[in-house]
């Protein structure tokens, strides 16, 4: 059964490739990279239990925290432009007109 | 400094259940991890607390979680219909939805439940209500979300009452 | 094999089956759907019903072993990840002026007070998001 759960897992990756690559905009792409993320933990974790190594999951568990540092880090970077502290920090959205 | 106790147990606790090796060096790299950990929050400002009237009750918010995953349920379903329909026919609203919540915490629980049921998304949060956004007519269903906001509310209660 | 045995297995497979048809559901509707807004919807049902179901699945066949606390870290980790990224995915969408499509006059429906900062009143267009991948 855990063959059906990596073949369907594989097609959702497919998928939001698909999107990934079509956008259309900026917002679509990080979503689609979000979701993809998601993904890859189960993936991940699934292909663990297919191959009965469970260490795997220790590595699930570190992908599924990068993948939210990830999508924060890149958001964060296409509203200030900058990635640590920022002094004029209240001027957001003006950038994006 | 309780609290700076507990934490530190709880942090150490889960670093033996991550690793299940008990070594003498991996149980002294766990310490010295955990002392580090407490270090960055203490300096991140973690520990002051500024309010500490209003707490929230565990067995309710457990109570909640089970109401919840009913809803997740539901709403899955909808959307599901939705996407496997012949055509895609779609209503979507921004609309305001009064919070009763007092703590950030209770804030955060119903955002981030408005947001795992699919078909309501919490868009803006910076005001006492919030933006949400819905993919059909019958998703901006204030009822509903007036009902778990009111479910959310009863998790706070004041150390008073208690 | 007990009967426990079996109802357990027969349950970690009807949720393995499920989450992986969640799977697939949710990432045709981010193809299908027309715009943004929507679209996330549609990961919303892979972040909650998709993983949900899968992790559930999983436990239940390791049984009461490490795998499954780690199993439910993760499933703890996704729940409180997933929502965050998609409000700031969303927040952020919001102010830099993507608005939802509406229904048929192709105005979106937004409240009367949420019109402020002066935002380009329509769905977000192909100049803004070059605009936006521009100033890199």
């Amino acid at each position: 059964m855990f063959v059906v759960a990596v073949l369907s897992l594989f097609v959702t990756m497919i998928l939001v490739l698909f999107r990934l690559i079509a956008g259309p905009t900026l917002y679509d792409r990080v979503l689609a990279v979000n979701t993809f993320g998601t993904c890859t933990v189960l993936f991940i974790g699934v292909l663990g239990f297919l191959f009965e190594r469970p260490e795997f999951l220790d590595i699930a568990l570190i992908y599924a925290l990068i993948n939210f540092v990830g999508t924060i880090a890149i958001l964060k970077f296409f509203r200030y432009r900058a990635l640590g502290d920022q002094p004029n920090i209240k001027d957001n959205g003006e950038n994006a007109q | 400094m309780v609290r700076l106790l507990a934490i530190g147990l709880g942090l150490f606790a889960l670093w033996l259940l991550l690793s299940g090796l008990f070594k003498p060096l991996l149980i002294g790299l766990g310490i010295v991890s955990t002392l580090a950990t407490l270090a960055i929050a203490q300096r991140m400002g973690l520990f002051k607390k500024a309010n500490n009237d209003t707490q929230h009750s565990f067995v309710g918010f457990i109570l909640y979680l089970g109401w919840l995953a009913v809803e997740i349920a539901k709403s899955n379903w909808s959307v599901t219909r939705i996407i496997l329909a012949k055509t895609i026919t779609l209503q979507q609203t921004l609309f305001d939805v009064p919070t009763s919540q007092k703590t950030d915490l209770g804030k955060v629980l119903f955002a981030n439940s408005i947001i795992l049921t699919p078909a309501t998304i919490t868009v803006e949060t910076e005001n006492k209500t919030f933006l949400v956004h819905a993919l059909t007519e019958e998703a901006a269903d204030l009822d509903a979300l007036a009902e778990m906001d009111r479910r959310i509310t009863t998790i706070e209660y004041d150390k008073g009452d208690a | 094999m007990s009967i426990l045995d079996i109802v357990i297995n027969g349950v970690s497979w009807v949720s393995i089956v499920t989450g992986s048809i969640f799977l697939i559901i949710g990432a045709t509707g981010i193809i299908r759907f027309p715009d943004f807004w929507s679209r996330l919807h549609a990961a919303a049902i892979v972040d909650s019903a998709g993983a949900g179901l899968l992790l559930l699945g999983m436990a239940l066949q390791a049984g009461l072993t490490f795998v499954t606390i780690k199993l439910v870290l993760i499933g703890i980790f996704l729940l409180i990840t997933g929502p965050t990224s998609t409000h700031a995915i969303a927040n952020a969408a919001f102010v830099s002026g993507s608005r939802p499509l509406g229904d048929k006059s192709g105005k979106p429906v937004v409240p009367a007070d949420v019109i402020e900062p002066p935002l380009t009143a329509e769905p977000i267009t192909a100049e803004l998001n070059e605009d936006l991948t521009s100033k890199t």
